[in-house]
């Protein structure tokens, strides 16, 4: 009984140490977004300047715009090829094929970021000197690269759902008289759904959060959030970017707060239909 | 019968081809191209021209201009320290975890993912308000009466980096294989005498390696080809394969040199890999994320 209780302490203790290492530097960003002065080392006085500073900050925003317009087409663009090639590698009957395919969308996930950002780098500045143009770094290569390291993800997520369904259902539904794009519009893509919901969710974030590849592909033109924090940490860093930060952290709490909270409703309903 | 059956079948697989395509052309175009890009520039010296010269610069016994055994050498081991520091750590908590209740997983769970979404750049910047001179760690030691410590700029930093910033990259995969494990596997080697610590040792470790194989290439590939990290809480001393081939490339402009870099950094995370895939084989990565 007694070493029960000293191991649940253990337990409980452990646990709080290692949060308390991982959200050690959230609670420093939080401490001295509220400073007075310019200073991240030295607390001087409780303001909130620096929220208001954020808020004047055009060139913040404009990131903050840039990040979500390419998060969101990123997102849609390798969601739809995604799941239509997890379709067509489902369908593949060619053994060898279908290994090299998978081996081919395994690259990038094996890859280090780095070497994946500077290979598309080369890419693109080779394409630019064919074409003549000074530069073609900007929003399309910033997009052509994140639908590239999102597509494995995609497929990866899509592609169980597929296996796990029955393919007489789509015959019955071709006997029925539906044509094949009718047979995966009504009844494989309902079948999926999760799956492709899952991979856009999935996709969305890692294009949001993703620094080093867009480091290599994005030019002077076109700034994406983590880029923009990058160029503000080469300088001393201001308040006004732990401001910032914590509001991400807010946003990030309650939206996975609340998505557990979903969950935790529909396992608890599914249980009660159950009983 | 069985022919209908096999021409139903046929014309689901004729569209693969078509379904393929796109795929395909992207993967070549946007993925092996520039793989292969990077493979010419390597092999070849700046003019253009078919050479080794690169690789004998870099590997070379002649004073080059980067030292790049050291650099490698330096990638490696604190890439491994931080790496084995993350299993130390991560193994008990994703055990931990998968031993508690559902609601308890849960929120774990949710605390372990916010800092994963979180920018990287500026949770490894605000260390440097954490461990620099005058910074908390040292503040606290000073009201203590204890005399301030050197933490910012060393390789110990570097290594705390790596691993604040990976460490929930260990810690799922493990968690997830461990949660997975049936209840009835314990309760066997209970009934057949097993004490607690060796139901650990001789059935939920053995059975978790998968976890714990994705878990190490998960923490050792960031790892190893960072870049921020080293230039944030190492200094200017600390130069790391990454910081090099970001060097080479956006400073020096000579990308000869940062892709033959670049193609050694490959081979060695692929050499790892293949060593890492033989304690895994089976069980295709627990977790993907």
């Amino acid at each position: 009984m007694k070493a029960s209780r000293r191991s649940k302490a253990f337990r409980v203790g452990y646990t709080a140490l290692i949060l308390l290492f991982l959200y050690a530097p959230m609670a420093v960003m939080l401490f001295f977004s509220f400073n007075e002065s310019r200073s991240t080392a030295q607390f001087t006085g409780f303001s909130l300047h620096w929220y208001a500073e954020l808020f004047r900050n055009s060139a913040a925003q404009n990131a903050l715009k840039n990040t979500l317009l390419l998060a969101l087409s990123a997102a849609a663009v390798s969601v739809v090829v995604g799941t239509l090639s997890a379709v067509g590698i489902d369908r593949t009957r060619r053994k060898w094929l279908k290994s090299s395919i998978l081996s081919v969308t395994n690259l990038p996930l094996m890859n280090p970021d780095i070497v994946t950002g500077i290979s598309m780098m080369l890419l693109f500045v080779f394409a630019a000197r064919l074409i003549g143009a000074r530069t073609m770094l900007g929003f399309p290569t910033l997009l052509i690269a994140h639908v590239t390291f999102c597509l494995p993800y995609v497929i990866l997520s899509v592609l169980p759902k597929l296996r796990q369904i029955d393919p007489h259902l789509a015959e019955a539904a071709m006997d029925l008289g539906c044509s094949q794009a009718q047979a995966f519009f009504r009844v494989e893509l309902p079948s999926i759904a999760s799956g492709v919901v899952s991979a856009f969710l999935m996709a969305f974030t890692l294009s949001l959060d993703d620094f080093v590849i867009s480091y290599f592909v994005s030019g002077t033109g076109f700034q994406t959030l983590p880029i923009y924090i990058y160029s503000m940490t080469k300088k001393r860093v201001t308040p006004d970017m732990y401001a910032l930060s914590t509001l991400i952290f807010i946003a990030v709490f309650l939206l996975l707060l609340l998505s557990n909270l979903v969950q935790a409703r529909s396992e608890k309903k599914m249980r009660g239909a159950r009983n | 019968m069985k022919k209908i059956f096999h021409q139903k079948n046929a014309l689901r697989h004729k569209y693969a081809p078509v379904l393929n395509a796109p795929y395909l052309a992207w993967c070549v175009i946007f993925i092996l191209i520039p793989l292969a890009m990077v493979a010419y520039y390597a092999f070849t010296d700046a003019g253009g021209h078919w050479s080794l010269s690169v690789f004998r610069e870099l590997l070379g016994t002649r004073p080059a201009r980067i030292s790049l055994a050291k650099v490698f050498g330096n990638s490696m081991l604190y890439a491994l320290a931080a790496t084995v520091i993350c299993l130390l750590l991560g193994y008990p908590l994703s055990y931990i975890m998968a031993r508690s209740g559902i609601r308890a997983q849960r929120s774990l769970m949710m605390l372990l993912m916010v800092p994963m979404w979180m920018n990287f750049l500026i949770c490894t910047y605000s260390w440097i308000t954490i461990l620099s001179n005058n910074g908390v760690i040292n503040s606290f030691l000073g009201l203590l009466g204890l005399p301030a410590l050197k933490l910012l700029n060393t390789p110990g930093a570097v290594v705390l980096g790596m691993v604040y910033n990976y460490l929930p990259y260990m810690i799922l995969p493990i968690y997830t294989v461990i949660a997975k494990l049936s209840p009835s596997l314990r309760e066997a080697a209970q009934d057949l005498g097993a004490t607690g610590w060796s139901v650990l040792r001789k059935v939920t470790l053995p059975l978790s390696l998968p976890g714990v194989a994705s878990g190490i290439t998960m923490v050792f590939v960031p790892s190893v080809s960072t870049f921020y990290i080293s230039q944030k809480l190492g200094g200017s001393k600390t130069q790391l394969i990454g910081d090099a081939i970001e060097l080479q490339f956006l400073t020096f402009n000579r990308i000869n040199t940062g892709a033959a870099m670049s193609l050694i950094l490959m081979l060695i995370i692929l050499l790892s890999m293949m060593v890492m895939k033989r304690f895994s084989d089976g069980e295709e990565g627990a977790f993907i994320a």
